[in-house]
């Protein structure tokens, strides 16, 4: 544990120089996440014409580009990492080191996060500068909890990533899962369109399901949509409930897994 | 006498392509499965927007259905015969075998363009085509043979220019070695074609026109479909496409003089 505690700085140290070592690919890895602007585009148009179920254009802009936001701060591409690694046998390299590989993943995946920040930056002038900024919370309590949520949703995120990759001891064809989890989470997270504006049943979905804690809770707290601090309170302690509920798994798929590893060529 | 060697080519090619595929026929399964997810899910912000509104921007949900049908068909296309190939060949440049690509008694272009299909894209095609016929049964009133000869030409040239942008970005790959992520860039602006393209305003606009045409790979073959392109704005996709596949061309022979190989 201690062994852990004092490695983990210089795992995030590395993981920073990784990632600005290959920025240009971050970049565009980034700019890959055109979905929330297209959707963006597409309900503006729509609801310039007339507001949408009392979603007016400053809603809009503001749901879309915090879920931007939301979203390039608390993603990883760990999944793909531990999937790689499974089936080019690297992964052995990681359990012959003295801690647990989890933490080498969480080094380079945090030590990612300054420049995921530095670069969702302009995105956050851009809003201050539009109607939403009207729609944005403004008081302490609300503004912490957004804090409180952004950091859950990271951790929420890791958590599920971990546990995607983890599948790959299991099947050999981890990467399709990944695909489908995605199309999933799009519609259950609110990424694709906000939750509120789902048929019924599609939220009563939703809401049992840990993807609406990865940003669409956020987003709506950070927009002023849960009004009552009390509220977006247990929005955030059922995230984080999440949160520890999906790391564990991931532990637990890790151990499972790596037992029946046989490594690839070696 | 060299177009009948390009077809028997081709052939050969795409029978590799298919030999390969059957030995995995367990996906044909699953990607018919995934084909039909996707198929709804694509549909989802289209139900939740036409569930309040008539129309949008002038478009009934009949006629966005048309659109998004394109969508599928195209981007069916899209993911079986063009983004493997071209996937395989930046693969290629940074291994060092493309050498032995270039070294091939054919075009460069040809070979890498035909290298690798992924046949069980083509349920994609047909769960579009199955959308579009479903669109028109909603709209009630089938396109006359001259609005399908018009619809399919279109489509033809808006597969010409998604071609031509994609080998632009292939041949990049010669100078800056890792580009797949632009590929992968530009897949995902591609998302944004399932929306008729006069539906944006503004800064989307402006991109989806000038820097990446999406209007010309899936609402002007729909809008031929529904009979509402003029003569001039097809006469116009036309002469685009053929800039586009032309300008591709050229970039892509300037891109191959300035190949070093990557093992030597």
């Amino acid at each position: 544990m201690m062994r852990a505690a004092r490695a983990l700085p210089t795992l995030i140290r590395v993981g920073m120089v990784e990632a600005i070592a290959y920025r240009a690919e971050m970049v565009v890895w980034l700019l890959t996440t055109t979905m929330p602007l297209v959707m963006l585009g597409l309900w503006t148009s729509v609801a310039d014409e007339a507001p949408f179920r009392a979603w007016a254009t400053r809603d809009f802009v503001a749901y879309y580009l915090v879920a931007l936001v939301v979203r390039n701060l608390t993603s990883n591409w760990v999944a793909w990492q531990i999937s790689e690694e499974i089936r080019t046998g690297a992964v052995s390299g990681r359990l012959l080191r003295p801690i647990h590989p989890f933490l080498g993943y969480l080094g380079t995946h945090l030590g990612a996060v300054p420049l995921r920040a530095i670069a969702v930056a302009p995105v956050i002038v851009i809003m201050m500068w539009t109607s939403a900024r009207g729609v944005l919370v403004t008081d302490a309590a609300h503004l912490a909890l957004v804090a409180a949520a952004i950091v859950g949703a990271w951790l929420l995120t890791f958590g599920v990533f971990l546990c995607l990759g983890a599948l790959g001891f299991f099947l050999d064809k981890a990467m399709g899962i990944i695909e489908v989890y995605f199309g999933v989470f799009a519609i259950m997270s609110g990424y694709l369109i906000p939750l509120a504006l789902l048929p019924g049943w599609v939220r009563a979905i939703a809401r049992v399901l840990p993807f609406r804690s990865m940003l669409g809770d956020p987003v709506a707290i950070a927009i002023g949509r849960v009004p009552d601090a009390g509220d977006a309170a247990r929005l955030v302690a059922l995230q984080w409930a999440w949160a520890i509920g999906l790391l564990a798994l991931a532990t637990w798929l890790w151990r499972t897994g790596v037992r029946r590893y046989e490594a690839f060529g070696g | 006498m060299r177009l009948g060697y390009y077809a028997r080519l081709f052939a050969v090619q795409a029978r590799a392509s298919l030999t390969t595929a059957m030995q995995y026929r367990a996906d044909f399964l699953v990607q018919g499965l995934t084909s039909l997810y996707w198929l709804g899910w694509n549909l989802v912000p289209l139900l939740v927007l036409y569930d309040d509104r008539a129309t949008v921007a002038g478009w009934s949900f009949g006629a966005a259905l048309v659109v998004m049908a394109h969508f599928v068909i195209v981007r069916g296309i899209l993911e079986g015969a063009i983004n493997p190939s071209l996937g395989a060949v930046v693969e290629q440049i940074r291994s060092g075998a493309f050498d032995y690509t270039l070294l091939r008694p054919a075009d460069a272009q040809f070979l890498v363009s035909t290298a690798r299909f992924a046949p069980w894209r083509a349920l994609d095609v047909l769960g579009g085509v199955g959308l579009l016929i479903y669109a028109f049964v909603r709209l009630g009133h089938a396109p006359s043979p001259a609005q399908l000869g018009a619809g399919l030409v279109l489509l033809g040239a808006g597969l010409a220019v998604m071609y031509g942008l994609w080998i632009m970005i292939v041949a990049t790959a010669f100078w800056v070695v890792r580009m797949d992520n632009l590929i992968y860039l530009l897949s995902s602006v591609f998302d944004a074609a399932r929306w008729p393209a006069s539906v944006f305003r503004g800064v989307w606009k402006v991109v989806f026109t000038f820097v990446i045409p999406l209007a010309l790979m899936t609402t002007f073959p729909a809008r031929a479909l529904l009979g509402t392109v003029t003569w001039q704005a097809g006469i116009g996709c036309l002469v685009g496409a053929l800039l586009v596949s032309i300008v591709a061309r050229l970039v892509w022979r300037l891109a191959l003089r300035s190949y070093t190989s990557a093992s030597s």
